[in-house]
């Protein structure tokens, strides 16, 4: 496992990166780089491609042409996970349904036998009271609402004590108050771990609340990247009409 | 269909790569076993026991029109352990818990569960696939040990009972003690042993291929079934090749 002198936090060089299903070309040469520490958020509108390039982050899957880089080295090359903590916050939250949610917490540290059971007791007690989750360790995940499943996802991102954490639609099927409670708890874990964080999201709040810079994709091409104020004084009529795109209310006679 | 067969080999060769860390996964090999084993149980006993009993009902009426009844007993022993056990367990078990596997390690993959696993640097073939493969590869001929003398037991119920084969328990016994010797238990356990390791690995790579929801779910355990199955009769006709190769 990772030596305690490594840093906190990893860069993430994407370089020119194609995906194809069959036909269908998902992703047409992205690419960026993330530094150490930095809130990178990727926003654009459904079908996109963001999710693909996420799992393509984490090496889930394999890129057709270009490639990865944690820290230089290939995300494809096996000694990456053994070097650096990675670790991903499913849109579906993606808990293990057979196993508790403390089970679930524990599950890196078990696995890896990184600590002793009392001792994997003690952490998953002590993370899922940061994530306001406190006691509910033998529950089963069928028993939390979507909101509760999240945060159990985030603790158990928070218990690998990442260096490079990556968040899929966060907020997605939240309503507004879950997703202020989950923006908040990525702030935290980005201030508790000092990881670099990538979130891939269309919540326009959750990207301006949360991103030291913010990548704009569309049809599978990064078409702007900036902070949150020049994403939002760009000219770019596809920004503009994503960031600005609010339901009219029917008018009344 | 190469490309499936090849990746079910590199499967079975990840899973025996992994057996060194059997260990930290017993746990899980226990749950597993109480599972298959005593789930199965009841109902293995139940088959074996009309198995055994039809095979009886059979054979016997036409034995004994050849004044040759005396044979019954062993001829219902072999065919017990070395062929019906074996496969007819065996189609239970890939009905029953191969299904089971595919769809549970299915459901994980669609629903990004086994995603979840490889993020954490958790390899899915040592936390889900070898300790599935290791506790079937021990219950199947558990329950196979379990079924060849419940079978013998319904064969000779039959024998004693219908009035138009009329053989003693004893005398049914007595010719099976004759003709079957331990080699035929240990034949019929060898092939239950191969047929669990093909119903465990075809579940296994079947959940870990599926794709595309509940549908794909539904596609995966047909064909973890109908797979196993086909496999399991193939095999047995190879495996007994071998064996009586090898007993000559």
């Amino acid at each position: 496992m990772t030596a305690p002198s490594q840093p906190q936090s990893v860069t993430v060089e994407v370089h020119d990166l194609h995906k194809k299903f069959g036909a269908l070309e998902v992703l047409k040469g992205i690419s960026f780089q993330v530094n150490r520490g930095e809130r990178f958020v990727i926003m654009g509108p459904s079908g996109s491609g963001k999710s693909v390039l996420l799992k393509h982050i984490i090496g889930l899957m394999r890129p057709n042409a270009g490639e990865i880089l944690i820290e230089g080295l290939s995300i494809q090359n096996p000694s990456v996970r053994d070097k650096y903590r990675m670790a991903m916050v499913f849109q579906s939250a993606a808990l293990l349904t057979s196993l508790t949610v403390g089970e679930n917490v524990g599950l890196y540290l078990v696995e890896h036998q990184l600590k002793s059971p009392e001792q994997i007791d003690a952490i998953v007690a002590r993370t899922l009271e940061t994530v306001g989750l406190k006691g509910l360790q033998d529950r089963a995940p069928s028993e939390l609402s979507g909101g509760m499943q999240k945060r159990v996802a985030i603790a158990r991102a928070l218990i690998v004590e990442p260096q490079l954490v990556l968040f899929d639609e966060p907020t997605s099927e939240l309503d507004p108050l879950m997703a202020v409670t989950i923006g908040e708890e990525i702030l935290n874990l980005n201030q508790h771990t000092g990881a670099t964080t990538i979130i891939v999201t269309h919540d326009r709040e959750l990207a301006f609340a949360t991103a030291n810079r913010i990548a704009m994709i569309n049809e599978g091409r990064i078409i702007f990247i900036g902070t949150a104020q020049e994403v939002q004084n760009s000219a770019d009529p596809v920004i503009q009409k994503f960031i600005r795109a609010e339901l009219a209310a029917p008018k009344t006679r | 269909m190469f490309h499936n067969i090849g990746e079910i080999l590199i499967l079975f060769w990840q899973t025996l790569q992994a057996l060194p860390q059997l260990w930290r996964q017993r746990r899980k090999v226990y749950d597993q076993l109480a599972y298959i084993g005593l789930a199965s149980l009841f109902m293995v006993c139940i088959l074996s026991l009309f198995i055994g009993g039809v095979l009886a009902l059979q054979t016997g009426p036409v034995l004994v029109e050849h004044g040759i009844s005396t044979v019954l007993g062993g001829m219902i022993g072999l065919s017990m352990c070395k062929e019906l056990a074996p496969v007819m367990i065996a189609i239970l078990v890939a009905g029953r818990i191969g299904s089971a596997m595919s769809a549970e390690i299915g459901s994980m993959q669609v629903y990004e569960e086994i995603d979840a696993l490889r993020t954490m640097n958790i390899d899915p073939v040592r936390y889900l696939v070898l300790p599935r493969m290791v506790a079937i590869a021990i219950s199947l001929p558990v329950l196979v040990l379990f079924s060849i003398p419940v079978g013998w037991f319904g064969g000779a119920m039959v024998c004693d009972f219908n009035q138009r084969i009329a053989v003693s328990f004893d005398s049914f016994f007595q010719n099976l003690r004759d003709v079957v010797d331990l080699g035929d238990v240990l034949n019929g356990l060898f092939k239950s042993f191969v047929f669990a390791l093909a119903i465990g690995i075809i579940s296994c790579h079947q959940g870990l291929i599926t794709r595309g929801g509940p549908r794909g779910i539904g596609r995966s355990v047909t064909k973890a079934v109908v797979n196993s199955i086909v496999l399991i009769l193939i095999l047995d006709y190879f495996l007994t090749r071998f064996l009586l190769y090898v007993q000559k």
